[in-house]
């Protein structure tokens, strides 16, 4: 044994550092001057990336990591607006580019990658990420330095109270929390209602607050809050101990990856009541992950590929050509992020931060593929949420609840 | 009362897995002295290896009895083969090195593996989790209360996983105390030196220990993916730290050890996720193994040997 504890505390200690970096640059044309490591201090003029025709964006996302979908979803769909954008001709007669840095769903990741993108590479705007704990992060680093953010789909109201220079296309979690306790009560009478929350999520602690007060306040009763970290593949005890106070439904407002399981361990435990949700949900590898455990679940979402919007159903064709597969909501309001991105930069009368900035601010009925934008004094788009039905291994739409 | 019931039913199933997992490293660190901490990224090769099979066969031979043995044996067999590989050109020219060259070698395997497995060419499987197909066709043996929320509920493959487990322990536990290889391996473990002067091929010794042990880590990582029905290339480096937790436990080194550490840990976790909460989980399970390395340095099987010097 003695021989054994320095190997142990070694071995630690290299798994602690081999976690700590692993930002993955997306490919550019950029020489690294003497072939150290740039940092700050990179001289004005020529270390800039792109040259001086290009406007760089810089984009973080979960493109590996439990959370895959989300950050490749979203990459896609900036990806289809930058395209469309520079086949039009580019903004202010520039080419636009987009910088992407892997952040492996880890906030500490993500925080990295936004400093990345400010010091080194001088991005003019900032978009990213979905999952709020992520933005949250990033969120700090750009307010500091002073350059724009738009998150496509966080959803926590903290993210853009970090400061003016945050944006945000999508609702946030007190509407979707509300959103579904209104539907639990009101269209699917449920008397007594579970919650399964994840609390190493923002995401989820939000929409469970919310969900929480909101049900009882409408008289309903919450019979159990149990939680788990994302991450997690037994959910076996804690759904034992939901399953004991016999509810009529569970709240499980999670990401998809974590979401799947719990419904087959929950149909498993012997609990057959509907499961309920949010847009964490909304993924292609939910049905994988759940088969049909999920047959008979709601959750709430920003958009429903149902819609009939002539402008919505070419954004799907579109993406369709391009990527395969129908675009969830993620890729939908990652279009939609870098098309409002896009729209401000060609209004704003020259690329700085605080310019930018007041283009964005202004955003107002702008038609996005999700919904039509306004952005609210709090920088946070007001738009209607949809419930979706889940039934083998596709969502239906049920219904539109405005604000 | 039944819930007791129910979370002892929980816990032992996962339990059962991390003693099959702990297996592994014991036997490697009962041999060599070294912790492959490239274990549980083995283990998560296993299991992809098993899903592609079970993919090539198709939903109708997945549920059949030798379905599953092919699949079983596929993925045992692919892994073997693996354990050998890795020992043979990562860990045998390490040997007469200082211990530590050899544990970063394992980890760098381990890193590799994980986050190889996350590129998404070729036969990679890409980073997102994905569904393990039921190969075990599910079928409720009994429940005990109302019938919409069933107080206590037991599977056909919690049974069937529990009695693999226990079937591939056994016969571990026999091929290390009742065989002639079982001596050579003990003999090793002893003193390899010493070992080969008396006519023991050592290296053929330790290849094979790492191919039956990583053949172990594939077939608990089936019963995993049985169990969680999830599987994704991080899975290795979860499972496998805390399978190591449970064969420190148990007593790095001592087969029955890991096996004891293994179902005292699934038992500990389930309980305090269930009746304390989720947060705790780690935080317990890692108290837990401090506790009784202070209190039994060795484990709670292992014995303190002196050094002699």
């Amino acid at each position: 044994m003695r021989r054994f504890a320095p190997m142990l505390i070694a071995a630690f200690a290299l798994f602690a550092a081999a976690c700590e970096k692993k930002t993955q640059p997306a490919p550019s044309g950029e020489a690294t001057p003497g072939g150290q490591a740039a940092q700050p201090a990179t001289p004005g003029g020529g270390g800039t990336p792109g040259g001086a025709d290009t406007i760089l964006l810089g984009e973080v996302g979960s493109l590996t990591g439990a959370q895959a979908t989300f950050g490749i979803s979203t990459r896609n769909g900036v990806d289809l607006a930058i395209k469309e954008a520079n086949a039009a001709g580019g903004v202010k007669g520039k080419k636009l580019a987009v910088r992407v840095y892997d952040d492996q769903g880890k906030p500490e990741e993500a925080a990295q990658a936004v400093t990345r993108l400010i010091t080194q590479d001088k991005v003019v705007l900032i978009l990213g990420e979905v999952a709020s704990s992520n933005s949250l992060a990033m969120a700090e680093k750009a307010q500091a330095a002073g350059v724009p953010m738009i998150t496509p789909s966080s959803t926590n109201p903290t993210v853009t109270q970090k400061g003016d220079y945050i944006f945000r296309v999508c609702f946030i979690d007190p509407f979707q929390g509300f959103v579904m306790a209104k539907f639990a009560r009101e269209n699917l009478k449920m008397d007594q209602v579970a919650i399964f929350q994840d609390n190493k999520s923002a995401y989820s602690i939000g929409l469970t607050e919310v969900f929480s007060k909101k049900f009882a306040e409408m008289g309903g009763k919450i019979t159990a809050t149990e939680s788990y970290s994302q991450g997690d593949t037994d959910f076996r005890a804690q759904l034992t101990a939901i399953k004991r106070t016999k509810p009529q439904g569970i709240y499980v407002p999670g990401y998809y990856n974590d979401v799947g399981i719990i419904a087959r361990q929950a149909r498993e435990q012997g609990l057959t009541v509907p499961l309920m949700g949010g847009d964490g949900w909304d993924s292609e590898k939910l049905f994988e992950l759940a088969g049909n455990a999920l047959d008979g679940s709601y959750f709430s979402n920003h958009y429903s590929p149902d819609n009939p919007d002539p402008k919505t159903q070419k954004f799907i064709a579109d993406y369709k050509a391009a990527y395969g597969g129908v675009p969830d909501a993620l890729a939908a309001l990652g279009y939609d992020s870098a098309k409002v991105a896009i729209a401000a930069i060609e209004k704003a009368k020259d690329l700085s931060g605080p310019a930018i900035r007041d283009a964005i601010a202004q955003t107002k009925d702008f038609p996005g593929v999700a919904g039509t934008i306004t952005l609210d004094s709090n920088r946070n788009a007001v738009k209607s949420a949809v419930i979706l039905k889940v039934g083998d291994g596709k969502t239906t739409f049920v219904t539109t609840v405005n604000p | 009362m039944s819930q007791l019931l129910q979370h002892l039913i929980n816990g032992i199933a996962a339990g059962t897995i991390y003693a099959l997992v702990a297996l592994g490293y014991t036997m490697v660190y009962g041999v060599l002295k070294l912790i492959n901490f490239a274990h549980g990224d083995v283990m998560m090769v296993g299991v992809y290896m098993g899903y592609s099979t079970a993919f090539m066969l198709g939903r109708q031979a997945q549920g059949t009895l030798w379905g599953v043995l092919l699949i079983f044996l596929v993925a045992m067999g692919g892994c073997a083969l693996m354990g050998f590989l890795i020992e043979r050109f990562a860990y045998r020219p390490l040997r007469e090195k200082p211990r530590l060259t050899a544990l970063i070698t394992a980890i760098g395997i381990s890193f590799t593996l994980s986050y190889g497995f996350q590129l998404d060419i070729g036969f990679l499987p890409g980073a997102a989790p994905r569904a393990f197909p039921q190969i075990i066709k599910p079928a409720m043996w009994f429940t005990v209360g109302d019938p919409e929320f069933p107080d206590v509920v037991l599977w056909n493959w919690q049974v069937i996983s529990l009695l693999l487990a226990v079937g591939l322990m056994a016969g571990l536990q026999y091929l290390v105390y009742r065989t002639r290889f079982g001596r050579a391996m003990r003999a090793v473990s002893f003193d390899h030196r010493v070992a080969a002067l008396m006519g023991i091929p050592t290296d053929r010794v330790i290849s094979l220990t790492f191919m039956i042990g990583s053949a172990l880590a594939a077939g608990a990582g089936l019963l995993y993916a049985i169990k969680d029905t999830s599987v994704s290339p991080l899975m290795g480096l979860y499972v496998g730290l805390k399978a190591f937790v449970a064969a420190v436990i148990g007593g790095i080194g001592n087969v029955p050890g890991a096996m004891v550490g293994g179902l005292l840990l699934g038992l500990v976790e389930e309980f305090v996720v269930g009746y304390a909460a989720s947060t705790w989980r780690d935080a317990v399970a890692f108290g837990f193994l401090i506790l009784v390395l202070l209190v039994r340095p060795g484990g709670l099987f292992g014995r303190v040997a002196a050094e002699k010097v």
